[in-house]
């Protein structure tokens, strides 16, 4: 529907800002950055040659091909000629930041956060930056059954993870719950030693959160019942179970894959299959459920036993079996600063072209909830672009600006910038956004 | 005239079936939209002729004739097939499970009698995944996981055995002064790490003066056989080059003053993650350098590495070419051919990161009158790509191995 609407609102937009500025209004309206000449790749709908994108308040507030809108006067113009203008990219799955939940205490862990690990000065966080990256997943590891609450994360230069945040409409921040079957939670009691164990920790766990949940219920309808005690990990499979919160599922095997789909199904709750090596051999399976899959692109299949299966066709049957599929960097195992190369290889595999680079974009965005506020060139979403010097799919093609909430915080001809992009002495560092920002409007940053 | 000779081969008279499928074998033609040959500037519709593994003619549409009855490929670009410097394929296993790890044992520091042909597992599906993006020689060996963890091989990405794979048996001694030569129990620290190498070394020199003095004197009585000995003994004469895998500054300083202790040594250097902050150093040293993969992951030692290296190296004039290198996880192995990409992404001129995977590569490796460009008389190794092979999302769709089609697609088995 988007795909209809989107031009209309902005030529509807275009006529607004067409009419007579005399009012005083415009002063007190926030002021408007125009991004001009760009080749726009608006994701769902057809590019724009020499198109026009303003913002306002951090917001798209029009965009079109340049002859459809009229530029402000006193806005300020961001030249993108000879450029190409793609939303900010989204990882659906990350761990720049060291986003790191569970520990070694148990296999089931849903009361950790990322949140409460991430380190906003790492260097791995501005090299996704560099990769045009604006909104990423920040995920525990795939040790454990349930290795904490993921964060999704908007890649502000901020100074603390709370500048970070993406935050459900309550204010808690917004996230999924991380879980993991087949190999890597494996282990010595208390960790699982089969794959049946593995299912049989994870049934268990949610038949109790079924049972927690029942109890708040009933103790919220009757006031002789009482509430049980708050435990935080049944708190956060509660959000699973109603939905709030979705489970990206660590999996790459056919059967394990088959089995997370069956405990959704058991339980209701939402899904993403995440890295899904062996997926291509049950599309059909997925397709079915209705189940979306977050694919990581390796370079090469094995390394470990349960991605013997992995192939670069994998997004493209996914596709054309009609799943909904995003592409992710698993950063470290593939570098964010080359994101647009793992989409590049799905097209290499047969993937449409459109398909890999909503992939990295509005289907990420759809996977963690976010769609209505990123992932395409639309009126009204954040104003989060990623833009490129040509063909996005190109291994020429380079990351020269990435614009969050239109403010700029990666530029390539930056030195500085430029040092997180392609490395160098100083590029393993820290990054300090304090040391330049602290001082600025009393430290509001 | 070649034309001529192959038309008599060929087309003069017609062969009894057996005969016919002797002569063909290893014999093909490969007609490219554009053709690079690392021997001269790129040749549109060109030809390559391969006539019993062998390059028998080189050159435009109009120039070669090809012979009735010989199979012709058709590719958008033809390029020579490719040679990875440095690999762990074939010893690292695919599945990296206990029964496939065989880039190290760890049983002790020195290790330079590991034979990698004794370890070489030619039906490894790495070797097969590789050959599928143009690959067709690599050297391979033990990885950098101990001070010396054994020797490397060459091979091609072919053949049911190590013998019908192997071009060097013995192609050099695996050295590593990077930070995982000294982790698990392997040496403690830097200054052991470099007295171990040089006692090591010393422990060769005594052994191949002992060998040559008996050899000049009946009198004297030769060692006693040694497999380590004479291993450290071929390195510290030179015979056996040592290849030094090592990332940091400082690490690449202490390689340099070892070579000037034993100046025999034929050192390869390898990794070198930090060259560009002693790169008059390496100008002067002028030693061959088998630079990181451009996608090599940064942290720790190589927290300082840049996509930018292949590039500054080059340009410093120094003997550079890309590897695929060793990994210990996911992906297994890289393709060089991406590593090559990538390097040209960041400024390697085309021509020269193609070099960085073909003729030059071949030339450190001692083959290049064998390998790495395609002329008369060299082996008829190739790779057919529908475009640029360094873009993203053109595909490999060909690759020939001394002129027997190997691979007709970037698949796993």
């Amino acid at each position: 529907m988007n795909r209809t609407l989107s031009p209309v609102l902005g030529l509807l937009l275009a006529t607004l800002c067409a009419l007579p500025r005399v009012s005083l209004a415009a002063q007190d309206e926030p002021p408007v950055r125009a991004f001009v000449g760009a080749r726009l790749l608006p994701m769902r709908s057809a590019p724009i040659d020499d198109g026009v994108v303003l913002v306002r308040a951090g917001r798209i507030a029009a965009v079109g091909p340049r002859a459809s809108i009229q530029v402000p006067e006193g806005a300020e113009v961001v030249d993108l000629a000879q450029r190409v203008l793609m939303p900010g990219l989204v990882c659906t799955h990350s761990h720049v930041g060291a986003p790191w939940g569970a520990d070694r205490s148990g296999p089931m862990q849903p009361e950790v956060s990322s949140v409460d690990s991430f380190d906003v000065r790492a260097a791995t966080v501005h090299r996704a930056r560099a990769g045009g990256l604006t909104t990423i997943n920040a995920m525990p590891g795939s040790g454990h059954l349930m290795g904490g609450q993921t964060a999704y994360l908007k890649l502000r230069e901020g100074n603390t993870v709370e500048d970070l945040l993406y935050r459900f409409e309550d204010g808690a921040p917004m996230g999924g719950l991380k879980m993991a079957n087949g190999t890597n939670p494996r282990g010595e009691s208390p960790r699982p030693g089969t794959r049946a164990k593995a299912a049989a920790l994870v049934r268990g766990k949610f038949l109790e959160a079924q049972r927690y949940a029942e109890k708040k219920r009933a103790a919220a309808e009757d006031d002789e019942k009482e509430a049980p005690a708050i435990d935080l990990a049944m708190e956060s499979l509660v959000e699973v179970l109603e939905g709030r919160r979705i489970v990206h599922h660590h999996t790459h095997r056919h059967d394990d894959i088959v089995t997370v789909l069956r405990l959704a199904r058991e339980f209701d709750f939402r899904v993403v299959l995440h890295h899904v090596s062996d997926a291509w051999r049950v599309a059909d399976e997925i397709a079915a459920a209705g189940v979306a899959c977050s694919v990581i692109v390796v370079d090469s299949p094995g390394g470990k036993l349960e991605a013997q299966g992995l192939r670069y066709e994998t997004s493209a049957v996914l596709h054309a079996a009609g799943v909904p599929v995003s592409i992710h960097t698993d950063d470290y195992i593939t570098d964010s600063r080359l994101f647009l190369r793992s989409a590049a290889l799905a097209v290499r595999a047969g993937m449409p072209r459109d398909a890999a680079l909503e992939a990295l974009t509005i289907a990420g965005a759809e996977q963690l909830d976010l769609a209505d506020r990123i992932g395409t060139l639309e009126v009204g979403k954040d104003a989060d672009f990623c833009v490129l010097d040509g063909d996005p799919l190109s291994v020429y093609t380079k990351v020269q600006q990435t614009w969050v909430e239109g403010e700029l915080v990666f530029d390539l001809s930056d030195p500085e910038d430029r040092l997180f992009a392609v490395g160098g002495p100083g590029a393993g560092d820290e990054r300090l956004f304090s040391a330049c920002c602290a001082h600025v409007e009393g430290g509001e940053r | 005239m070649i034309a001529l000779i192959l038309a008599v081969l060929f087309g003069a008279a017609p062969l009894a079936p057996q005969q016919e499928s002797i002569a063909l074998k290893g014999t093909l033609a490969v007609r490219a939209g554009t053709l690079h040959t690392q021997a001269g500037p790129p040749i549109a519709n060109g030809i390559v002729l391969v006539v019993d593994g062998r390059i028998v003619a080189v050159g435009s549409e109009a120039e070669v004739v090809v012979p009735t009855g010989v199979r012709v490929l058709e590719a958008a670009v033809v390029v020579p097939g490719l040679v990875d410097a440095h690999s762990c394929v074939g010893l690292a296993g695919w599945l990296n499970t206990d029964h496939d790890k065989d880039e190290v044992d760890r049983s002790d520091n020195v290790q330079p009698e590991l034979r990698a042909l004794d370890a070489y597992n030619p039906a490894d599906p790495l070797v097969e995944w590789v050959r599928s993006f143009g690959v067709t020689t690599v050297h391979t060996g033990h990885a950098p996981l101990a001070l010396i963890p054994g020797q490397t091989i060459v091979v091609k990405t072919r053949g049911n055995t190590v013998d019908e794979a192997v071009l060097v048996p013995e192609a050099m001694v695996a050295a590593c002064l990077a930070d995982a030569g000294r982790e698990r129990d392997g040496v403690g620290t830097r200054a052991k790490a470099m007295a171990t190498l040089r006692q090591s070394l010393l422990d060769g020199r005594r052994h191949a003066d002992a060998v040559a003095k008996a050899e000049a004197d009946e009198e004297e009585e030769a060692p006693e056989r040694d497999l380590r000995k004479e291993a450290l003994a071929r390195v510290v004469t030179g015979a056996t080059p040592l290849l030094v895998t090592v990332h940091r500054a400082q690490d690449i300083a202490n390689v340099l003053r070892l070579r000037e202790e034993f100046p025999e040594l034929r050192i390869v250097l390898d990794g070198v993650a930090e060259a560009p902050l002693v790169l008059e150093e390496l100008v002067a040293a002028a030693l061959p350098i088998i630079v990181h993969p451009t996608m090599f992951r940064a942290g720790g030692e190589t927290k300082n590495l840049s996509m930018e290296t292949p590039r500054v190296l080059v340009e410093a004039g120094l003997d550079v070419v890309m590897q695929s290198g060793y990994e210990g996880y996911v992906p297994r192995t890289r393709v060089v051919l991406y590593e090559a990409a990538v390097a040209a992404r960041y400024g390697v001129p085309f021509e020269r990161a193609l070099g960085m995977i073909t003729l030059d590569a071949a030339r450190l490796l001692g083959l290049d009158g064998r390998l790495g460009s395609l002329e008369v008389g060299k082996d008829g190794d190739l790779a057919l790509f529908d475009g640029d092979p360094f873009e993203y999302t053109t595909r490999c769709v060909g690759t020939v191995i001394e002129g027997v089609l190997v691979s007709t697609g970037e698949r796993p088995r």
